[in-house]
């Protein structure tokens, strides 16, 4: 008897061990191992059906000028190297367009004079990085959804693809959302912040507002919009640079 | 726990009776893994921006609160954390120390603390969000269980006389002596021991859950009161953290309170729900195994 519960006190004894050694050092090791690192990041789907179950068309909360951070920090790409894109922005990009192409009926150039003559939003709302930072900014431009109407979706077009002008790390930065956000009433796309024209560093002469998702998603530098019916084969084909390029989720509301 | 109610009045001191349900045992071992991996990965978050603020918005332009990191003072560089505006000094530990490599990292926790070892703030989320269902489903699922079967009400239940101040600075004065209650009576939570578990159960786990829904940008959008209410996202991230910090409180004094009251037949309750009752000053030897 005594002998039994040495035994099975030396088998939880090894087993305490065993576990706690398991979990600082396996977890490295189990990340790798492709079903269960695909287990865990199935929960994205949940998150996003729990999401949209809940608050399809909820608005992002918005605030007031009180509210507004006195500095907004600028992340990612501040600056872009593209000739082309510099040359647009000497002119206050007087000369550049927005092309809206894909699966659409008919592909738009958009001046940014015209896309400033559509009715436009205007929205203080706070902007949350994924590290963890938030800070509150003023943001005014077209709503997105009149754009695509304009351009006349086709019906099998799912996704809306932003393609931007700055390379990240060499590469392009480009970034996607869905039609649920693509025509919620606070996803625009912004040329003016904090009441002025957008800076180089916060994503002249366009940047999307996809306001209830995380600061990645909304991208800087838009020139074109594309309406695509599936995400795969373009670039890493994960709908967005950070998604591709460092294992971020698509789905960023959470 | 469950109450002696299958053995009567007649256990005694040295009987091993049943002691934990099964509810309680599975839920507190899926909820042990849970909470570390939440941890180490939340340790992992905290590295990709290792400031906290109160308000609404923060980021490095404004104050904050606490911070780690790293700087240089005559030649030297050393890691600290500051707490509102006095720093502790930190270098090995927190803001700058050592890689398995041998490599100086200036993150704020250090590889042993975090999942991954190495940064990675992508998968930390991918952990820290996954297993953050299986936190709040756990939780919601013991609680309901143990409403029903009556362990809220048996065991946990402070009673307007436990609430007693008198009772409770006698509980104080008993864990300060380290005297522990023998026989049937080692049975009962007494009321520190409620007041933790409670605590943990109803206060602590609820709330970390709910500053981690608050800070979700579309969670925010649906259910504004649960950010509103900590005022705003920011703060509520530092009270995310706070709540993080007393947990590892409650897991630090628990495993204490383990070691002391005999880890084996406490690991064992908590394992196959079967406990040996301390012996009673008396009758204590010949109950021995």
């Amino acid at each position: 008897m005594s002998r039994l519960i040495l035994s099975r006190r030396h088998l939880i004894r090894a087993g305490a061990v065993g576990a706690g050694g398991l979990l600082l050092s396996g977890c490295d090791k189990l990340f790798e191992n492709r079903t269960f690192r695909e287990t865990l990041e199935s929960a994205e789907d949940l998150h996003q059906a729990t999401q949209r179950t809940l608050g399809r068309d909820a608005l992002a909360r918005e605030f007031s000028r009180a509210d507004m951070s006195p500095m907004f920090r600028a992340n990612g790409s501040r600056e872009v190297a593209d000739a082309v894109y510099q040359r647009h922005l000497q002119q206050d990009f007087a000369q550049w367009s927005l092309r809206v192409d894909g699966l659409v009926e008919r592909p738009l150039d958009l001046p940014l004079s015209m896309l400033k003559g559509f009715r436009q939003r205007t929205q203080i709302t706070r902007h949350d990085c994924v590290e963890g930072w938030s800070a509150i900014g003023q943001w005014t431009g077209p709503q997105l959804g009149p754009l695509l109407d304009l351009a006349r979706l086709k019906p099998e077009a799912n996704y809306i693809v932003f393609h931007c002008a700055d390379l990240y790390n060499g590469r392009p930065y480009y970034e996607s959302i869905d039609l649920v956000d693509a025509f919620h009433p606070q996803t625009i796309l912004a040329w003016a912040m904090n009441g002025k024209p957008l800076e180089q560093a916060h994503g002249a002469p366009l940047r999307l507002r996809v306001e209830r998702q995380l600061g990645y998603k909304h991208a800087k530098f838009v020139t074109r919009v594309e309406a695509v019916a599936s995400l795969d084969g373009i670039y890493g084909g994960k709908g967005g640079y950070w998604e591709d390029n460092g294992a971020y989720a698509w789905y960023a509301g959470i | 726990m469950s109450t002696p109610e299958g053995h009567g009045n007649s256990a005694r001191g040295g009987d091993l009776v049943k002691r934990h349900r099964l509810s309680t045992r599975v839920w507190h071992w899926i909820n042990a893994v849970t909470l570390l991996v939440m941890l180490m990965s939340g340790l992992m978050i905290f590295n990709a921006h290792p400031r906290l603020y109160w308000g609404e918005y923060g980021a490095n332009y404004d104050p904050a609160w606490l911070k780690i990191s790293s700087a240089r003072a005559g030649g030297r560089e050393f890691g600290y954390l500051q707490i509102a505006n006095t720093r502790f000094e930190t270098t090995g530990v927190l803001g700058l120390w050592e890689d398995p490599e041998g490599r100086t990292q200036r993150r704020a926790f250090p590889h042993w603390a975090t999942i991954p070892s190495r940064y990675s703030l992508a998968g930390a989320r991918i952990w820290h969000l996954a297993f953050a269902w299986v936190l709040a489903g756990g939780l919601a699922l013991y609680l309901a269980w143990s409403l029903l079967n009556g362990h809220l009400r048996r065991d946990i239940h402070i009673t307007r006389r436990e609430w007693k101040l008198a009772h409770i600075w006698n509980d104080i004065k008993q864990h300060a002596r380290l005297r522990f209650p023998t026989g049937v009576a080692a049975l009962r939570y007494n009321v520190l021991q409620k007041l933790s578990y409670a605590g943990v159960l109803f206060v602590l786990l609820p709330l970390i859950i709910l500053t981690g829904l608050a800070m979700s940008p579309g969670t925010d959008a649906w259910l504004p009161l649960a950010t509103q209410i900590f005022g705003g996202r920011q703060s509520a991230r530092s009270v995310h953290f706070i709540c993080a910090f007393l947990l590892v409180l409650f897991f630090l004094v628990h495993i204490v309170m383990v070691m002391l009251a005999g880890p084996f037949n406490e690991v064992r309750s908590m394992i196959t729900g079967r406990y040996r009752l301390p012996p009673e000053k008396a009758d204590a030897p010949e109950k021995q195994p």
